[in-house]
């Protein structure tokens, strides 16, 4: 098994008082399958994808990626984890604006130690970005500059791919030929992909579903 | 990893070179500053060890004649026969060189030149066969001799055997001083059996020089350090808004798996760099100033104390490595605040750039509590501060607390004005004013330090100005002085001039101990000009009448704060005793000074004859009796001095003096002025989206433009406005707490309207002149950038 969630609990504290956001979630995912985190705001989602990304600790409960607890990691093991392991895309994108293009498809596998020129060139040339590598992000569109981020993330061939609502900001028609782009890429380097969407089109066309619902599974 | 993380970080700057030169030029600017002031106090004050090195000067006991004239070579033979170690000394200027001849044999160590030089021969030297030492400089005024250059030995001084200078002064067998070795012989027949004519003057410790100037070094410290906060603040804004640019980037690093620590060392060193390249550029910066400066600084320490300063400058390790050291330690003060907080940020707060008046609104509250803290210390510390610690400790606590206060000072006048708006424009204009204040408070907090330096400096300068002007006045009221060579002379000029002028003063004076304080005690004739010109701190309603009846002693302020001594205390002076009628202020003097009748000082001292006389007089009439006199009474006019020479002179050292303050009013200016424009230009760039919808609701953009002008100028006009009172408080510092810890003496302090109008109309130039280019810049912002900020809107 790639991944195992067991009884993740997290709360966090707001003017109001406490929040539970994460209330009992378990889940698992198996290497090349893919599979889609929705529900509404608040419902816990993006928490969910940030613990398992090892951006955030949880109160209470493991994660098991690889035999490994992230759970149990320090800071500095989180990080390492991020760098090669598990790759995330986010909604906002998220480059470097002050790298060119194909400086910022490098940089998480030059990070991670990983770096392969050949895999970076295709990956460009499979995301159409071959005549954009010498330009910054700010001269892209936004569907461009996602592409990028979904290039940089995959350059290090991560076993875990987590994208938080990757086409939020783009059109549909842009959306679509960026998840159709993911999702081969995905399959091709047999890593598992979760991902939290509000799209039932997106998540209709994963392998499977998980609802959440107040902090749990529905 | 750290290449990756570098390369990223550097390749911020690589498209921000804006930001890059606003960093390097605020720390290049501040540290050429700070070490400028530095290099001329350092280069200043090692000619000062240079010259007490050379002479001696202030180590040792001296023997002069009583009458200030040469002695006879028989008499220093006459006091070595008796057992007494002393070394002779010959002085002279040749070609306006002071030549200081010494026995290399009998001087004590220390006294002799630095033999640095191959062609110098310690052999040669000792034999007193015509070797001549001085500095490269002073080596080009003697063509004739054979100069052996010796950089150590003191600017305009050349150092020789005492044979050789007895030749070239034309000084045969004769010997000016005599220096009183320590360790002498227990027994020895008294010096004043021996040469009676001789007096003997105490060591002081020190150099008197050194002492003296010390009061304009202090200034120049200050006014140094002053420079270099305006320099922080800009570095502490350049840092704070690179960081702030580069938040979304450290997140976003921070997501793809670099750890913290590691950021934090990589941006710590990037930092670190930058500092050491600024800080090379900043004292090479500050070596040019101060090359600048040190031919005026010098000029003005010659003329107001007669110190010899060498004109040219040396690189000496001591200040370029301290520049360096202020460079990375302000880098390293400015930049700890803003990596604190980087490494307090969580990792999943939204990735978007801070809005920086949030941020202010949250850290207001604490920067509030800090400036009242801290104004309130000042306030306390006006009352109780007492030494040097003291002072600067209140500079600190009033200019630090005043420059936290400024934000929300600003941000209360503003948002009590934006209330009285009318327009919609209007109600725009201050409700944005005020979104920018956060964003340029480091650059306003600059302008104020810069503008209150300003005042401050200025006021004091000035200050002390007037107060010695007023001073020439009361010591220099005569308007002749004449110094006759022995008691014959004295009694010729009496003669001659007694029917000629309106009055003969004599002057005569003992070097006394009151207190366990060296003072010079004087006895004075009962005449009108003491009584109109002098004018006292504190005094008795009856202070002259009974001074000069005999009963009471007049004290100068350094005597009365050093020993204790206040109004009706009593000094006993030869078994006399006599009650202190009057304090008055002697500005410049190191020691102790204390003033009886004539008629009594005769009675106490009566082997003391007047070595000075000041004669009253028409001033027009003053050449043609001095050329008489010389003519009737063989008195020569190099013995005499006219009394508005000397003034014309002082006030010529004081322009000088003003021309260094100016310049370096003129740089601190110019360095904040450097920092609006520096946070303006930063601000530009993070203004456009601000600025659309008011362009998309109908304003023009040459509209926006004006109004960001008219912004920056309003902003620079209220921190000149609180600037004032803060310069005068830190004069009042200045004047009252630290020349009086530092000297004894306490400056009054006097203001300068017209002066601080037209600081106050510079600041406002450099204002609008570093907001011009902004503006203009807003103002020619294309269509397209600003629909941009819509079209990025999803």
């Amino acid at each position: 098994m790639l991944l195992t969630v067991e009884n993740i609990h997290k709360t966090y504290q707001t003017a109001d008082g406490p929040f539970a956001v994460l209330r009992g979630i378990g889940m698992h995912l198996s290497a090349g399958e893919t599979l889609a985190l929705t529900g509404e705001s608040g419902s816990g989602k993006s928490t969910l994808l940030h613990l398992i990304g090892g951006l955030d600790t949880p109160d209470q409960g493991h994660i098991h990626l690889q035999d490994q607890d992230i759970a149990a990691l320090d800071d500095n093991g989180r990080a390492g984890l991020r760098r090669g392991t598990v790759g995330v895309v986010f909604q906002q994108f998220n480059l470097i604006p002050s790298l060119r293009v194909v400086d910022n498809i490098a940089f998480q596998a030059r990070l991670a130690d990983q770096y392969d020129p050949t895999w970076a060139a295709t990956l460009a040339d499979r995301m159409g970005l071959t005549e954009q590598l010498n330009k910054y992000p700010e001269q892209l569109s936004g569907g461009q500059q996602q592409r990028v981020a979904i290039a940089r993330t995959l350059a290090p061939k991560p076993k875990l791919v987590l994208a938080d609502e990757p086409t939020g900001n783009l059109d549909e028609a842009t959306a679509a030929i960026v998840m159709d782009l993911m999702m081969e890429l995905v399959a091709e380097t047999n890593a598992g992909l979760l991902m939290v969407t509000h799209s039932e089109n997106l998540a209709g066309r994963l392998s499977r579903r998980l609802h959440l619902r107040a902090g749990q599974v529905a | 990893m750290t290449r990756v993380v570098l390369q990223a970080l550097l390749s911020h700057w690589w498209r921000n070179p804006l930001q890059l030169f606003s960093l390097l030029a605020g720390l290049a600017l501040a540290t050429a500053l700070w070490s400028g002031v530095q290099a001329v106090n350092a280069e200043a004050r090692a000619s000062y060890d240079a010259a007490a090195t050379t002479l001696g000067e202030g180590q040792y006991d001296r023997l002069q004649r009583r009458d200030g004239q040469p002695m006879d070579q028989a008499t220093y033979v006459q006091l070595r026969r008796a057992g007494w170690l002393v070394s002779p000394v010959v002085q002279g200027r040749l070609n306006g060189v002071r030549i200081v001849g010494i026995d290399p044999l009998t001087a004590p160590g220390g006294a002799g030149p630095t033999l640095t030089d191959d062609a110098a021969d310690v052999g040669r030297f000792l034999s007193g066969d015509g070797q001549v030492f001085a500095s490269a400089t002073t080596a080009r005024d003697l063509p004739e001799l054979e100069v052996i250059i010796s950089p150590e030995t003191a600017a305009g001084t050349a150092l020789t055997d005492i044979g050789l200078a007895q030749r070239l002064l034309g000084k045969t067998n004769q010997i000016d001083s005599l220096i009183v070795l320590p360790g002498q012989p227990v027994t020895q027949t008294a010096i004043s059996d021996i040469a009676p004519q001789l007096i003997r003057q105490q060591a002081q410790g020190g150099s008197d020089i050194g002492r003296l100037t010390d009061s304009f070094h202090l200034n120049l410290t200050a006014f140094g350090m002053l420079s270099f906060a305006v320099g922080i603040f800009i570095v502490n804004g350049a840092i704070g808004l690179a960081f702030e640019q580069r938040r979304p980037v450290v997140r976003t690093l921070r997501a793809l798996g670099v750890p913290l620590r590691r950021l934090i060392t990589v941006m710590a060193a990037e930092l670190m760099l930058f500092a050491l390249v600024a800080g090379m550029i900043g004292v090479a910066l500050g070596y040019v100033i101060a090359a600048l400066l040190l031919p005026d600084v010098a000029a003005t320490l010659r003329g107001l104390y007669g110190a010899e300063v060498s004109g040219t400058l040396q690189l000496r390790p001591v200040w370029w490595l301290s520049g360096l050291a202020i460079a990375l330690g302000g880098t390293g003060l400015a930049a700890s605040g803003a990596l604190y907080k980087l490494s307090r940020m969580p990792l999943l707060a939204a990735a978007q750039p801070r809005a920086l008046a949030m941020a202010a609104g949250r850290t207001a509250r604490l920067q509030g509590i800090a400036a009242a803290a801290l104004l309130t210390i000042s306030v306390l510390l006006m009352f109780t501060a007492d030494g040097l610690i003291g002072g600067f400790a209140l500079l600190g606590a009033l200019l630090i607390g005043a420059a936290l206060a400024l934000p929300l000072i600003l941000n209360r006048i503003l948002a009590s004005t934006s209330a009285l708006a009318k327009t919609i424009t209007a109600q725009w204009f201050w409700a944005d004013t005020r979104q920018q204040l956060p964003g340029l408070s480091l650059a306003l907090m600059a302008l104020l330090l810069a503008m209150a330096a300003n005042v401050g400096v200025s006021t004091m300068v000035s200050s002390f100005r007037v107060t010695f002007v007023e001073f020439l006045d009361q010591r220099l009221a005569s308007e002749l002085y004449v110094r006759p060579e022995n008691a014959t002379q004295a009694a010729a000029l009496v003669d001659f001039a007694t029917p000629r002028v309106d009055a003969v003063i004599p002057i005569q004076s003992a070097e006394i101990s009151i207190g366990d304080q060296p003072t010079d005690l004087f006895g004075a004739r009962d005449h009108s000009t003491y009584r109109d010109n002098w004018t006292f701190l504190q005094a008795t309603s009856d202070a002259w009448d009974t001074t000069f009846a005999g009963e009471t002693i007049i004290i100068n302020e350094q005597l009365s704060r050093r020993a204790g001594l206040n109004i009706g205390d009593e000094i006993t002076v030869q078994d006399k005793t006599f009650a202190i009628a009057a304090v008055y202020g002697d500005y410049g003097n190191p020691i102790g000074q204390a003033l009886i009748n004539e008629a009594t000082f005769a009675t106490l001292y009566p082997t003391i004859t007047p070595e000075n006389f000041g004669l009253r007089m028409d001033p027009a009439n003053v050449g043609a009796f001095v050329t008489e006199l010389s003519a009737q009474t063989g008195i020569s006019i190099s013995q005499t001095v006219d009394q508005a020479n000397i003034k014309a002179f002082s006030l010529g050292v004081f322009e000088r003096t003003f021309t260094v303050t100016t310049a370096l009013n003129i740089l601190t200016l110019a360095v904040a002025g450097f920092a609006i424009l520096m946070s303006l230009l930063t601000l530009a760039t993070m203004r456009v989206p601000q600025l659309a919808p008011a362009w998309a609701m109908g304003m023009t953009r040459r509209q926006i433009g004006q109004l960001e002008l008219l912004r920056a100028v309003l902003l620079a006009m209220l921190t000149a406005v609180i600037a004032l009172p803060l310069g005068l408080a830190l004069a009042w510092a200045l004047l009252a707490v630290v020349n009086v810890a530092a000297f004894g003496w306490e400056l009054p302090m006097y203001l300068f309207p017209a002066d601080y109008a037209r600081l106050g109309l510079f600041a406002l130039l450099a204002a609008a002149l570093a907001a011009l280019w902004p503006a203009r810049r807003l103002a020619r912002t294309p269509p397209a950038e600003l629909l941009k900020v819509f079209s990025n809107e999803r």
